[in-house]
């Protein structure tokens, strides 16, 4: 695993699996894809980057413990469907905005704030599997 | 009875105000230190200065409802009843609440943790408020639990301690498990009756004792009423609630959570009393009671235990009461309940008002305290007046009352023991009133002085009401004792109560013989206490030591069952689990004649097969691997020929998902191996692997089934059809799977992702485990030291 061709390619291999992991998530409403998707390929990453650099620059990477980010996700997902409680709607409903952002409409919507908790919540409970099974390798 | 007419909306404010109070209490008591009792004193008082203005209505005999749909599939409702029994209840539960808040604010000054207590307090206040005003038979099952937890947390108070951590979690159990019989009474009462809402089942007449569902709902509400009123022999847990701080025992200990139980038979009265069962059983457990809790009452010499045992002793005496089912015993179970309420409650606050100032509530240990604490030596006094039935005292009218309960239903027993036990709570009364006041100075722990307004109103309010009850017996004759004792007994009933007897009556002998034995019990206290002690210790056993017994061998069976289940084998588990899917697969599709039959059809396309070809491959793999590495690895060529599958058939949501999910599981499964001590390779016998094949195979086999036989079946289009029409018009998506997923069925994802993150949270505590040695569970059994 210690290669050094590994090594050097890895940190590429793993950016460009975050970035897809969230164009993935993003994309999800239309065209195959979506939260939970998108969080297993940015927890696959991480796990890589792990396998490559040891766990405590990943741990350094994500500034958080995953569990911090996976609940952070969970909250998202939860909020969203409160927020319709707010504007009078069951629990739940999906609102919808389209605003022009630089002349552009956007839909912006709960469910995909909620798609995007689902995201925080998988990549972060993998991750924190995943990382804590490669910790106690002692690192590579 | 009079149909409901509706209550006024506030009272559903009122049932929400100590709630909100509570929550608001530990950040109040931060801000305004002292002042906050007085503040938060204000809610109750509110409370009770409303609920006092409906009295003219409801002693006119109106009833009440209001309420809210709370489930209404079910037909459950938050709603209210406000009666004669109701009203005078929550009269109760106000009043003395205001006093307790304020008591509270003076007793617990400078703790720590007062802003907790005081929430506590008033959470209890708003459940038993509920408890007494619920309609819907949910709502008191909820209510009452409500009471059971808050009291868990006020008894536990003290955590440090374990005397009172075990105090709080005996209470919760008994009165827990009481509460169980509650939900299960009110399930079997609304099969009877067809209704839960109180209102209508005390108006329907005889359709529950012609029941066959007679004998269980009674024995289900004693169970709940025994439990929750302390009768013999589950009444071990409110002596030792007495490890609760000393607003807590006067609150809900004495004045009225211990009462609840009292309500639910005056409540039920109407449609459960009378029968034979309900005079046998009830006067004999009650009568048990009554006779225990006094003599035990005479071994203490806590102030505290004292009062606590002459509780357990009152509440035998209501049940006896309430058992004699006649109307003048409800007349006296009313009348002794309300001035038990003043009395109890009165000298409670008397006895943590000594110990919190003279440091100590041992009996033997205090004395002369007259000079120090006049104000409270006087309340104490007049309380010990009432309680011990003499005029001119509420506690006198409602003595005379229930002797003539007695003495009309001409049970001689039930008078003896009636009279037995009065004199002994005269004795004990006095005992509370007297001893720690009269005689020489007795040097105590701290130097003793009067208490602070706080501690000092309550007592004395306690006994002015104990005392204008008793003069201007008229007014609360006609205000609260009959539309009580009406709404108890099912019918209007016009009491004619006397604070002075009119002729001699048998009442008035049996009260002078009851003074008379008080006055000798009371010279005899100290020899009575010595031989009472003598006698429990010959014993050697008693109920408080079985309840310990009985938990432990509860202990003991479920370790026995975890052994038996949970030998700690994953092999075994995992056979175990895989042995039953297959059963539950096989089973029915066999029994049931639902075998699929062979696919036919399609050959499938030379690419398809190529795939599968290499499903089968990998598979046969796992099976000749030689280590376990490989077969790890192996499994995933399966996976991935499996994903291909679904995108050559039109499922790229699936596809992605499979390739995900078996990329991350060859990671995990191979990382988990590193850690676990396994051989390399795979060692189990000959016949272990047949086994594990068997059921493996068969579990395979049993998927197999019922995925073609699901393809076999027609499709029901419904949902596809409604997915298809409305992901793109109402959900703004064109990807229905992530529609469904993120919307149409957003909270199963949302209870998914939870899942997902507990069992993250879950395995990452097994990962963390160091130990090898297996973590038993070793609960406090409770032994006392």
């Amino acid at each position: 695993m210690n290669t050094i061709i590994f090594r050097t390619i890895s940190p590429l291999l793993v950016s460009l699996m975050l970035l897809f992991s969230v164009f993935i998530t993003l994309r999800g409403h239309n065209e195959p894809g979506g939260g939970f998707i998108g969080g297993l390929i940015a927890a696959s990453a991480w796990a890589l980057y792990g396998l490559s650099h040891g766990v405590p620059t990943v741990r350094r990477a994500l500034r958080f413990h995953p569990m911090e980010i996976a609940g952070f996700g969970l909250f998202l997902a939860a909020a969203t469907g409160i927020l319709s409680l707010l504007f009078a709607r069951n629990f739940m409903t999906g609102l919808w905005a389209f605003p022009q952002i630089l002349g552009v409409e956007v839909a912006l919507s709960t469910p995909m704030f909620f798609d995007i908790g689902v995201y925080f919540v998988v990549m972060g409970s993998m991750a924190s599997i995943a990382l804590s099974l490669e910790e106690r390798e002692g690192g590579v | 009875m009079p149909t409901p007419i509706s209550a006024p909306g506030w009272l559903l404010l009122i049932l929400a105000a100590p709630f909100l109070a509570a929550l608001l209490a530990p950040v109040l008591q931060g801000i305004a230190g002292r002042v906050s009792a007085f503040i938060l004193a204000l809610v109750p008082l509110a409370s009770f200065a409303a609920l006092l203005t409906l009295v003219p209505e409801v002693s006119a005999g109106a009833r009440m409802t209001i309420g809210l749909d709370w489930w209404p599939a079910y037909g459950v409702r938050f709603s209210v009843l406000v009666d004669g029994l109701s009203l005078t209840f929550a009269l109760l539960v106000t009043g003395i609440g205001t006093l307790i808040v304020l008591y509270s604010g003076g007793y617990m000054k400078g703790h720590p943790q007062a802003g907790r207590f005081m929430g506590f307090i008033l959470a209890f206040m708003g459940a038993m408020l509920g408890l007494v005003l619920a309609d819907d038979g949910i709502t008191l099952f909820v209510m009452w639990e409500a009471t059971s937890i808050t009291s868990f947390l006020l008894i536990g108070f003290d955590h440090a301690r374990a005397a009172a951590r075990r105090a709080a979690l005996q209470a919760l159990v008994i009165t827990g498990a009481g509460g169980l019989c509650l939900l299960a009474a009110v399930v079997l009462i609304g099969q009877a009756t067809g209704t839960r809402t109180l209102s209508e089942i005390v108006a329907s007449g005889e359709t529950i004792r012609g029941s066959a569902l007679y004998l269980p709902i009674f024995i289900l509400v004693l169970g709940a009423a025994f439990t929750k009123s302390a009768q013999v022999p589950l009444h071990v847990w409110l002596p030792n609630a007495m490890e609760a701080p000393t607003p807590v025992s006067a609150f809900l200990h004495s004045a009225t959570m211990v009462k609840a139980g009292v309500y639910l038979l005056m409540r039920l009265h109407p449609v459960l009393g009378g029968t034979p069962e309900w005079t046998t059983v009830l006067p004999l457990f009650g009568g048990a009671t009554l006779i225990t809790g006094t003599i035990m009452a005479v071994r203490q010499t806590d102030l505290k235990l004292m009062l606590a045992q002459t509780t357990v002793a009152s509440l035998g005496l209501l049940v006896m009461l309430i058992g004699v089912s006649t109307e003048a015993a409800i007349v006296g179970a009313v009348g002794y309940l309300l001035a038990h309420a003043f009395f109890k409650g009165a000298l409670f606050m008397v006895a943590g008002t000594i110990d919190h100032e003279a440091g100590t509530r041992d009996v033997t240990r205090l004395g002369g305290l007259r000079a120090a604490m006049p104000v409270t030596f006087v309340s104490a006094l007049v309380a010990a007046v009432s309680m011990a039935g003499l005029p001119p005292m509420i506690g006198f009218v409602a003595k005379e009352a229930l002797y003539l309960g007695f003495d009309e239903s001409g049970r001689t027993a039930l008078v003896v023991v009636a009279v037995a036990g009065n004199a002994l709570m005269f004795v004990i009364g006095f005992a509370v009133a007297l001893k720690p006041f009269l005689g020489p100075p007795v040097k105590t722990p701290k130097h003793a002085h009067e208490g602070p307004f706080e501690l000092t109103v309550g007592p004395a309010v306690l006994g002015v009401v104990g005392l204008g009850a008793a003069l201007g017996l008229g007014g609360f004759q006609a205000g609260l004792i009959a539309p009580m004792a009406s709404a108890v007994a099912g019918r209007p009933i016009a009491p004619e109560l006397h604070l002075i007897p009119t002729y001699v009556s048998m009442p008035l002998i049996l009260s002078a013989v009851t003074v008379a034995l008080g006055i000798v019990g009371y010279l005899l206290l100290s020899p009575a206490r010595a031989a009472v002690a003598g006698i429990q210790s010959a014993i050697g056993w008693g109920p408080d030591r079985g309840f310990d017994q009985v938990v432990a061998a509860l202990v003991a069976f479920a370790a026995l069952v975890t052994r038996i289940v949970q030998p700690g084998r994953l092999e075994l588990y995992m056979t175990a689990m895989v042995a039953f899917i297959a059963a539950a697969l096989l089973i029915p599709l066999i029994t049931l004649g639902e075998m699929p039959s062979w696919p036919s059809g399609d050959r499938p396309l030379l690419k398809e097969a190529a795939v599968m070809l290499i499903a089968v491959l990998g598979l046969a793999a796992v099976v000749v691997a030689r280590t376990r590495l490989t077969a790890i690895v192996s499994l995933g060529i399966q996976g991935f020929a499996v994903a291909v599958l679904f995108v050559l058939f039109g499922a790229p949501d699936l596809a992605f998902t499979q390739f995900m999910v078996e990329t991350l599981s060859v990671v995990i499964l191979a990382l988990v191996l590193t850690r676990l001590n396994l051989g390399e390779r795979d060692h189990r016998p000959r016949w272990q692997m047949a086994l594990d094949a068997t059921v493996a195979t068969a579990a395979g086999l049993g998927f197999a089934a019922l995925l073609l036989k699901v393809t076999q079946v027609p499709f029901d289009r419904t949902l596809t059809d409604f997915y298809d029409a409305y992901a793109r018009s109402i959900a703004h998506g064109r990807n229905i799977v992530n529609v469904i997923i993120v919307d149409f069925r957003g909270l199963d994802t949302l209870g998914e992702i939870a899942v997902v993150m507990v069992a993250g949270l879950a395995i990452l505590a097994l990962v963390r485990i160091k130990s090898r040695t297996p973590i038993l569970p070793t609960p406090e059994t409770g032994k006392r030291k």
